[in-house]
């Protein structure tokens, strides 16, 4: 298992080391809403231009994350940085995009007249406007809908247009919190191209996401977060160095499939059964143990380890 | 531009779209035609013996006519505090409208100052296009026009923007049904506790009397609605309701004297205590 979150010893980064200092930089940030815990001393840094997974199951702690480091929530305890300034500092937010979970943007208002309204607010020079609004259009494709109201828009179109205005300025950190939830499977595509090219020129991507296999196409390190703690970071060879054994196997009820334990967290799909991090050579003992239990064995197929199988076992290890 | 003014020019963008400026036009011009059409016939009923009413007799009935029709048009503005005002924020606030928003260089100050500011912007354009239009009705169809109109256009303006105030306030912390509700009810409870006060005078009995006090403390809407009613007063009302002494003070559709200077003074900073509220409650919710 990976070190627990790039666990950072620094201390806060100084004034002067703003222009180089982390992405993201974080120190025990832990948040209570009332008696119930949100996030529990989360420490982590996100060098510059860095895709950063933050994966978590539902209520974990992830849109609270992206909340406190973006000073729409305060922390109960802990300390955090954005690009080298204090979170909630009015002007480090012109350097940074932000894709809410819940998109909703003016209905009465055209998509142009959305991103219009965000440049103003960023502030970005008025001359600029045009271009980086055709420009944003024109990356998520809805440069044919500039001019229609929001209200005519589909869920995955607004969820584009919260991309485009995310994009706006050209932001040095973006936070994308469940990009893809309403996209059909061309948007979720083309929103991991704006991803990769967002990387390319040097932004940090700080994506929140359900969907293991977008993040680990597009993530250069992971972050898995559980009941509001990080149990797991690292880069993907890193976390997915292991091997998962998938069978196909039938006879056996589920008293006798507990007996295979000792083979690591187990995935069950009824007849399919995924051992998400089991040693190859384990392979003979686990058919062994399988018959020995009265079980017919009709496929056995390793894999590398997925991060979904990753993410599972984590899981598995963590209650 | 400043968000202050991006916020406000927000708000009467969105009215204006959502064809809120245009459905409350349509209806001031129903209206208007309506009640010059009722105005008119003051002037050419007859009595019974086949007389027409006197000048003095039409301007009797058509000031206080004007005045319940003008209450009906701050009645239209107290509704628009619960659907326009009490809504305003929380409902972006639940639907999520307002994170990407907030997450910009953008202090909810500003945001709660801008919307404040578009929603002054339309009781303006609302009290003075209305308050013009009756006016103008009533002068056509009786020739009686009120001696204060401008006092009146600020007051009913004022009346108006309070109660949008409030349910601004509401918005910051209360879902927009709950807010809508509780600033109507206030709105009532106000005005029946002016009415109470007024008996207070009537029977010279002081607790009562400061019951009325205490209520335009709370929310001066009923105090602003005097003033308004005073302003469209003419000499021969005021000189009737005089002549009644203190009962004939116990009218909510009478005012015998303008709203005192302390009354007044006591609305501006009753104005800025709501929009600090309402800065403070919203700065101190979390999102």
């Amino acid at each position: 298992m990976a070190e627990p979150a790039s666990v950072s010893t620094a201390a806060a980064p100084t004034q002067g080391a703003a222009a180089t200092a982390p992405a993201i930089h974080t120190v025990d940030l832990s948040k209570w809403f009332g008696h119930t815990i949100a996030l529990a001393g989360l420490s982590m840094t996100v060098p510059r231009g860095e895709v950063f997974g933050f994966l978590g199951p539902n209520g974990a702690g992830k849109t609270t994350s992206v909340k406190l480091l973006l000073g729409l929530i305060k922390p109960t305890s802990g300390e955090a940085w954005l690009l080298g300034e204090r979170i909630g500092d009015l002007r480090t937010r012109r350097r940074i995009g932000y894709m809410p979970e819940l998109f909703r943007y003016q209905a009465w208002l055209s998509a142009r007249e959305v991103l219009a309204l965000h440049c103003e607010l960023a502030p970005l020079p008025r001359s600029t406007w045009k271009e980086e609004i055709s420009t944003a259009l024109d990356t998520v494709g809805l440069s044919d809908r500039a001019g229609d109201r929001v209200a005519t828009f589909s869920k995955g179109m607004q969820q584009r247009l919260g991309l485009a205005a995310a994009l706006l300025g050209k932001p040095e950190l973006v936070f994308l919190d469940e990009p893809t939830s309403a996209l059909d499977p061309v948007g979720r595509h083309d929103v991991r191209e704006i991803i990769r090219e967002l990387s390319e020129r040097g932004t940090a991507v700080f994506l929140n996401s359900h969907l293991l296999s977008e993040v680990e196409q597009v993530c250069d390190r992971v972050a898995v977060v559980d009941h509001g703690r990080v149990i797991a970071a690292g880069t993907m060879d890193e976390l997915l160095s292991g091997t998962a054994v998938r069978v196909r196997v039938g006879g056996l009820d589920d008293g006798e499939k507990s007996k295979l334990a000792a083979f690591g967290p187990r995935d069950d799909e009824g007849e399919h059964l995924t051992f998400t991090k089991l040693d190859i050579e384990r392979v003979p003992e686990l058919v062994s143990a399988i018959v020995a239990l009265g079980g017919r064995v009709y496929e056995v197929a390793p894999r590398h380890q997925t991060l979904e199988d990753r993410f599972l076992q984590l899981l598995h290890e963590d209650t | 531009m400043p968000p202050v003014l991006v916020f406000a020019k927000l708000t009467v963008q969105e009215a204006s779209r959502r064809r809120l400026l245009i459905a409350l036009m349509i209806l001031t011009l129903i209206v208007v035609g309506i009640s010059a059409w009722g105005f008119n016939k003051i002037t050419t009923v007859p009595r019974s013996d086949g007389s027409l009413p006197s000048h003095t007799e039409v301007v009797l009935i058509s000031s206080q006519l004007l005045i319940f029709v003008v209450f009906m048009y701050s009645g239209v503005l107290a509704l628009s505090a619960a659907v326009v005002a009490a809504p305003l924020i929380s409902s972006e606030v639940e639907s999520g409208m307002l994170l990407s928003m907030l997450a910009r260089p953008v202090r909810r100050s500003e945001v709660v100052i801008g919307k404040w500011l578009g929603l002054a912007v339309l009781v303006a354009i609302y009290a003075v296009g209305s308050a013009a239009l009756e006016l103008a009705a009533v002068d056509w169809a009786t020739g009686y026009f009120p001696p204060h109109p401008v006092e009146l256009v600020v007051y009913v303006g004022l009346e108006g923007l309070a109660l949008l105030s409030l349910g601004l306030m509401l918005s910051t912390r209360f879902s927009g049904i709950t807010g809508g509700v509780i600033a109507l009810v206030a709105w009532l409870m106000a005005w029946i506790g002016g009415i109470v006060g007024d008996i207070g005078t009537g029977l010279q009995n002081q607790a009562v009397e400061s019951v009325g006090i205490i209520s335009r403390l709370f929310l001066p809407t009923d105090g602003l609605w005097r003033g308004a009613v005073n302003a469209m007063e003419p000499d021969v009302v005021l000189a009737q309701l005089r002549a009644a002494g203190t009962f004939g003070r116990a009218n909510p559709f009478a005012a015998l004297d303008p709203p005192p200077f302390a009354f007044l003074m006591w609305v501006v900073v009753w104005f800025s205590v709501m929009l600090g509220l309402s800065i403070w409650s919203f700065r101190t919710r979390e999102i």
